[in-house]
């Protein structure tokens, strides 16, 4: 089931579309899903499927073509870190190692407590502010140091 | 037109076309695998690369529109050399094990890669391996690896088929093909897909492993399970059918085939073939030589004839009898002087039989009794009523306008349905009329959902609609069109009031300026009639000759039970009757009930004809020879003739059979919808408090073979059949849906499972026929009980 | 002219409404409205603007409006291009959050220009926050009347929304875009035909980088003319361009067209120190990439860099100095775009895991001798037989590192180790 929460989000962007064109909702609606519960399960899909209208099939290939969805829990926080060229340049390669330090996890990972994982992102189109991570596809942080992400970290453990 | 050059072949074209159109029409052929010209372009194998002149890059011939004077090379360098590098990608990650591969020898990819590939391969890092899936009993994808993801099946599942499926889920080189979290595919089309994919991903699941393409002996041959004629290729080998696969038919199926027509075909040899005639001695039933089973039959029915009065002998066969069966079965009959003959099994109103011409359906008949030959039939006489399409299949395809009265369309007639789904997506407005609401998978524009008995209300009401040039509603769809369609379907034909629906719909029709017609039930719904395989003045039909039932009834291929109008009325005919002689291909019920089993043959063990809904005769071979001592039924009834010592009983052949039949007749002139048949017959209404019955029979019941079709009886659509009811009558009953209910009718009743369906209207039950866990209920029409068991 | 043009800070506050109507915005709006400037005339202030399409591409933009189908009654679409995601490009995010408005009024006019009533703008999904800012600007827009019906009061109508992509670079390629925003995966389409007859939802459409429209008030307000020479022929105006990498000070900068690379690096605060300039891709991940003395003697425009053997692209700059393994950079891009293919044509899904897994083994020591010309003959083998153009963009990255950096391979799958 859909919540009420997630009803009202999804209704709001369908007044950006035509009438007849629900779908066009479903990036958003399966986003929205993502921030309540921390990834999208297959009983989501169904349930946008059957709110806007079109074929479950149809949800699951937007859920699995579009990289940003976490089609499994990916703990509390999710940090995505920019691992292409211009942040590749700037320390990308460190910012990975201080993570997997700090929090003991690799890519793809998620920590044992639930709280962390990191992704692999690609491009994030803030190339000047390399090297950097998103929080949660909501926070962009950049020009990482070792010192910054410990401060970040922290930020985050208080919360 | 356009004039264009392919290969310095001077080519002319439609506007519009592509170039892979064009060059198709001129007998080129350009390397493809995801064109294919019923589905949409999808242009993505890149497999159909061109040079066009002046156009700095190849271009995909199945998506480059012709322009006027356009020159395109198909094997210049440039071509070439790009078909062959789309040749190598296409390889990289398949896995190559054709020596193992089911479409090893018709695989598109395999043939190609012998013209386009090349000798050794440049690629040696690790292949991508994609998992199999389970898509259910008909469709085996158990080898994703060997896909080459050019959508053909997404493609036709959605446009085709109606419903999306499958699709292409992930992205990249980790694109795959596959269902919603592991779901089957459930479309009664799903068998397509097999053929589309132009690769061994997916495979037909019962053909698995049984052969190889190149063991195979095709014959041509046409569908028995439904009215439409589809043509089809039996596969065999060792004298068994491995196999059914569509053959190319326009005007029919296209090039498609329904999931019934392609599977059935597995309920040939199932364990419960009769292969040995039996007679029933002393309660025990004994295997007997033929000739002891044919003389014991033709015994019994001349005493009984005798005796009793010819006109205590009953005829039943089912509709999907080839024309020859039904026609010696109906002389037989009127040799042995009886008239009760008839295939409309699942037909209860029988008002517009005879009502043209006096009494007599078959004026120009001889007496009964002298052989009947209706080649005679002279010109101008009143035409007798011969339900049909009242057009062409295509005719359907080409209508604005669709009025569909009473038929569950979708798994009555698969194709017929995906027509009209085209025609739908076109631009047609299709309008329904029934007593159920299933998903049509195609935009309905108006719909009437109203119990059974409020059926000819609705129909009334349209109809004045239509008269008052009303604009609203299905009256002004209708009014709206240009080609306008109204057919009624098997539900509205097996309906109480069916004459006086037919009435009302060809009057909509007229006054629309439309086409009218019947959707036939089974394979000879027509050929049936022409047959003459129906009651004569004095005789009865098949309802009457089950109300009043008789000392002895001669099947063909009836399955009592399950295929006529009442099964328990049916059965307890039979259980009565002093005399029942069952020809089948199957050893069923009548085992309870008949006194002598003749084992008949199916129709790929026989040759014969049906007549199709659009009155197309189309005669077919045997494709294996009879199991086990089976015999085809023209000859059984030949030699029951003969034992008879009824004239006219020398046939060599089915061929001479189906001319003394037919031969010499205008067919299409003796199609005839028209009836003043519409008296007020008499009105269903359950009492105040009780439900009516809906019943439909379910796409994989419609008959014998079909009901023992493994693959087919393990797909979704061969559930078993509950009790649908409005989740108001249910909370009426005190139901919850998943409950187990009795239904009960006349005396029996049987347990069922309680589902909500709140698209049924009101006051109705839906529940299935034509199957065992519903037999020994009554009517498919009339009043039904439900209580919590 | 001001010097800035396009690129504001978020000192500048022009995100806020009042803060960009005082600045002079939706002026040019307004003249167009009041003085009921007709379509053609804008249409032809364009052209004589010389401004290209910003995406990458290039397209004439005046030439690109005038496809619109005009005497059409039926629903039309502009859509806005955000989508920013080529690897080395953040320009068009600037424009978004510190900005907004530019673009919104940008679009207006292109929409009156157009006959259109409703855009949409295509927002990249990692850039949350800009996003963010352009919902509260649209809607403060809305509410101030320069967006919906009755525009400035005027007999106008125009609503802008915003469509958040989510984690896929082939929605930058305009059909796929347009899939995206119709609720499907997004798969470029096959053209033609062409979004201006058949684009979003089938309607005609006419599609636009962010940057691209966020030029448009300028040149109405100060003439098309004026905004030419601002540049150089050929690539007229101004642009902006992301300098990232191994610079000191990696941003974005706004420039005339024709500016010398060497004045960007120097704003950018010139190669990391103690370092040398080695290479520059120069116009976003997929255009080929030159070498220093190459770079240090080309100017910023269309054609310098064309002539120099590669292309202006978007405009964004990414500088390696020598102690980039040019096998390493070139490993990296081959798995963005073996990620990020999506996966319907042939030659891209297969092609693209084959570059990148070869050179995957050439950078961990296992590659072979033959490898390099079978990467030229595979990047042969895809580019131009693809539905879109992320099969160029994917061979173009390959071929233009094997042009000038063959030795640096040829030594890695000698050495099995990097040269730097
Ligand atoms: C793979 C691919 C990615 C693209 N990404 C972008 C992008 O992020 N932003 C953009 O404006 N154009 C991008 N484009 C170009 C667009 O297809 C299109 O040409 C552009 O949005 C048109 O706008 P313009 O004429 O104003 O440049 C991309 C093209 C391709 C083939
Ligand atoms: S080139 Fe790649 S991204 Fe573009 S359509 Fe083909 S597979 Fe998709
Ligand atoms: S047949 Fe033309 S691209 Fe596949």
């Amino acid at each position: 089931m859909l919540s009420q929460q997630i009803i009202t989000l999804i209704e709001k962007e369908l007044k950006k579309y035509p009438a007849d064109q629900r779908q066009s909702a479903v990036m958003a609606a399966l986003r929205f899903v993502q921030d309540e519960k921390g990834w999208i399960a297959p009983e989501d899909m169904a349930d946008i499927a059957v709110y806007l209208g079109m074929p479950q099939m149809a949800v699951f290939e937007v859920a699995t073509f579009y990289h940003m969805y976490n089609l499994k829990p990916m703990g509390k926080y999710t940090l995505t870190v920019c691992t292409n060229l211009s942040c590749q340049l700037c320390g990308s390669g460190d910012t990975l190692e201080h993570l997997h330090k700090k929090l003991g996890i690799s890519l793809g990972e998620v920590t044992v407590d639930g709280k962390y994982g990191i992704r692999e992102g690609e491009c994030m189109g803030a190339c000047v502010d390399a090297p950097m991570f998103s929080i949660n596809n909501k926070q962009l942080c950049g020009r990482l140091t070792n010192e910054k992400i410990d401060q970040i970290l922290a930020e985050l453990d208080k919360q | 037109m356009i004039n264009i050059e392919i290969d310095g072949i001077k080519i002319q074209t439609q506007n519009g076309a592509t170039v892979i159109e064009a060059a198709h029409q001129a007998g080129i052929t350009i390397p493809h695998f995801c064109y294919h010209k019923k589905l949409s372009i999808a242009a993505n194998c890149r497999m159909c690369l061109v040079q066009v002149e002046k156009a700095p890059k190849p271009l995909p011939a199945c998506a480059t529109p012709v322009a006027e004077g356009m020159k395109v090379f198909t094997h210049s360098e440039q071509a070439v050399k790009a078909q062959k590098g789309v040749m190598e990608f296409l390889l990289v990650n398949h896995p190559l094990d054709c020596p193992i591969c089911d479409q090893g020898g018709e695989c598109m990819l395999q043939d190609m890669s012998v013209g386009y590939g090349g000798g050794h391969s440049r690629y040696h890092e690790e292949k991508r391996v994609v998992l199999g899936k389970d898509l259910g009993s008909l469709v085996s994808a158990e080898e994703m690896s060997r896909c080459i993801n050019c959508t053909r099946c997404v493609r036709f599942l959605q446009e085709v088929a109606g419903q999306m499926e499958l699709g292409q889920a992930f992205r990249g080189e980790h694109a795959e093909v596959m269902s919603f979290v592991s779901g089957t595919v459930n479309s009664e089309l799903s068998g397509n897909i097999i053929d589309l994919c132009p690769v061994g991903a997916l495979t037909s699941k019962p053909f698995r492993y049984k052969a190889r393409s190149w063991e195979l002996s095709r014959r041509r041959s046409v569908s028995a399970h439904d009215s439409l004629g589809s043509s089809l290729a039996v596969h065999t080998k060792n004298n068994r059918v491995l196999r059914v696969t569509p053959i190319e038919n326009d005007d029919i199926n296209e090039c498609w085939l329904s999931d019934k027509d392609r599977f059935a075909y597995e309920g040939l040899n199932s364990a419960d073939r009769l292969t040995k005639p039996m007679i029933k001695k002393d309660g025990q039933w004994q295997e007997v030589p033929w000739q002891v089973a044919l003389e014991f039959a033709a015994n019994g029915l001349r005493h009984l004839a005798n005796g009793a009065g010819a006109e205590q002998v009953g005829a039943l066969a089912t509709a999907n009898s080839t024309l020859e069966e039904l026609y010696l079965l109906q002389k037989l009959m009127r040799g042995v002087g009886s008239d009760n003959v008839d295939f409309r099994l699942r037909q209860s109103d029988f008002s517009a039989d005879g009502k043209q011409q006096g009494n007599n359906p078959h004026p120009n008949l001889p007496p009964v009794g002298e052989g009947a030959n209706v080649s005679s039939l002279a010109g101008g006489e009143p035409r007798q009523f011969l339900p049909w399409l009242g057009m062409s299949i295509a005719d359907i395809g080409k209508a604005d306008r669709l009025l569909i009265v009473g038929s569950f369309l979708r798994k009555d007639h698969p194709l017929l349905a995906a027509r009209i789904r085209r025609a739908v997506r076109k631009g047609a407005q299709a309008n329904i009329i029934h007593s159920a609401d299933d998903d049509l998978l195609m935009q309905v524009e108006n719909k009437a959902i109203v119990a059974p008995d409020a059926l000819v209300e609705t129909l009334t009401q349209v109809s004045k609609a239509v008269a008052a040039k009303q604009s609203e509603g299905i009256a002004g769809s209708l009014l709206g069109g240009e080609r306008v369609v109204v057919l009624l379907g098997n539900f509205a034909q097996q309906h109480p009031q069916s004459a006086q629906l037919q009435a009302l719909a060809q009057q909509i029709a007229a006054a629309t300026n439309g086409k009218f017609g019947f959707l036939g039930e089974a394979a000879n719904s027509v050929g049936g009639y022409l047959a003459q395989a129906t009651p004569g003045a004095k005789g009865l039909n098949a309802a009457s000759m089950l109300a009043a039932p008789r000392k002895a009834y001669l099947l063909l291929n009836v399955e009592a039970e399950l295929d006529c109008a009442n099964p328990q009325q049916a059965v307890a005919a039979m259980q009565a009757a002093d005399l029942v002689i069952a020809m089948s291909a199957y050893k069923h019920r009548a085992t309870e009930y008949a006194d002598v089993l003749l084992p008949v043959a199916p129709f790929t063990e026989t040759s014969g004809t049906f007549i199709s809904s659009e009155g197309r005769v189309q005669s077919f071979k045997g494709a294996v020879k009879p199991l086990g001592e089976a015999r085809p039924a023209w000859k059984v009834l030949r030699v029951l003739g003969n034992l008879l010592k009824v004239d006219g009983f020398e046939f060599d052949t089915s061929e001479a059979v189906r001319d003394e039949a037919i031969g010499g007749m205008d067919i299409p002139a003796k199609l005839n919808n028209a009836s003043q048949a519409a008296t007020q017959s008499s009105i269903l209404s359950p009492q105040s408090s009780g439900l009516q019955r809906v019943s439909d029979v379910p796409i994989y019941a419609t008959d014998a073979v079909v009901r023992r079709s493994a693959p087919l009886q393990a797909t979704a659509d061969a559930v078993t059949p509950q009790a649908w009811l409005h989740s108001d009558e249910l909370k009426k009953l005190g139901v919850q849906a998943g409950e187990i209910v009795k239904v009960s009718q006349g005396q029996g009743s049987v347990m069922l499972l309680a589902a909500a369906d709140d698209k049924l209207p009101k006051g109705v039950v839906r529940v299935a026929t034509g199957h065992a866990a519903t037999a020994a209920l009554g009517a498919m029409f009339g009043t039904i009980s439900v209580e919590r068991a | 002219m001001s010097a800035q043009i396009i690129l504001a800070t978020a000192n500048d506050g022009l995100a806020k409404l009042d803060n960009y109507i005082k600045a002079g915005g939706y002026q040019a709006l307004r003249k167009v409205l009041t003085e009921k400037i007709s379509p053609e005339a804008i249409i032809a202030e364009v052209k004589a603007s010389g401004l290209r399409g910003r995406g990458g591409a290039g397209f004439p933009t005046g030439l690109k409006w005038s496809f619109m189908p005009r005497n059409y009654d039926g629903v039309k679409y502009l859509v806005c291009n955000s989508d920013e995601g080529e690897p080395g490009t953040c320009k068009d995010r600037d424009i978004l959050r510190y900005n907004p408005h530019l673009l919104i009024e940008g679009m207006a006019i292109a929409a009156y220009t157009m006959g259109v009533k409703t855009g949409y703008n295509y927002v990249h999904g990692e850039i949350f926050e800009a996003y963010e800012v352009m919902e509260a600007a649209c809607e403060e827009a809305r509410k101030a009347g320069y967006l919906g019906k009755n525009i400035l009061g005027l007999d106008f109508e125009f609503d802008l929304h915003n469509h958040m992509g989510y984690g896929a670079y082939v929605c930058g390629e305009e059909t796929a875009l347009l899939e995206s925003i119709e609720g499907k995966k997004g798969q470029p389409r096959y053209k033609p035909p062409f979004p201006a007859s058949f684009g979003l939802y089938g309607k005609p459409t006419t599609i636009n980088n962010t940057e691209t429209f966020a030029s448009i008030p300028c040149i109405i307000r100060e003439g098309g003319q004026k905004f030419a020479d601002l540049g150089v022929p050929n690539s007229g105006g101004i642009k902006l361009f992301s300098i990232s990498g191994h610079v000191n000070n990696p941003g974005n900068f706004e420039l005339p067209m024709g500016t010398p690379f060497k004045k960007l690096l120097e704003l950018a605060g010139g190669v990391r120190k103690g370092h040398k300039l080695k290479a520059v891709i120069p116009g976003g991940s997929s255009m080929p990439v030159l070498p220093a003395e190459i770079m240090m003697d080309v100017n910023l425009d269309y054609d310098s860099l064309q002539k120099a053997g590669s292309y202006l692209g978007s405009g964004a700059v990414i500088v390696m100095d020598d102690t980039t393994c040019m096998v390493k950079a070139l490993e990296r891009l081959s798995y963005f775009y073996y990620e990020e293919s999506c996966g319907q044509c042939t030659p891209c899904r297969e092609g693209t895991g084959w570059l990148y897994r070869i050179i995957h083994r050439i950078e961990h020591g296992e590659g072979k001798p033959e490898d390099l010309d079978l990467l030229l003959d595979l990047c042969n083998n895809i580019a131009g037989r693809t539905v879109c153009a992320l099969g160029d963009a994917a061979a173009w990255p390959v071929q233009g590192m094997l042009k000038h950096f063959r030795k640096e391979f040829e030594y890695h799958i000698e050495h099995k180790r990097c040269l730097v």
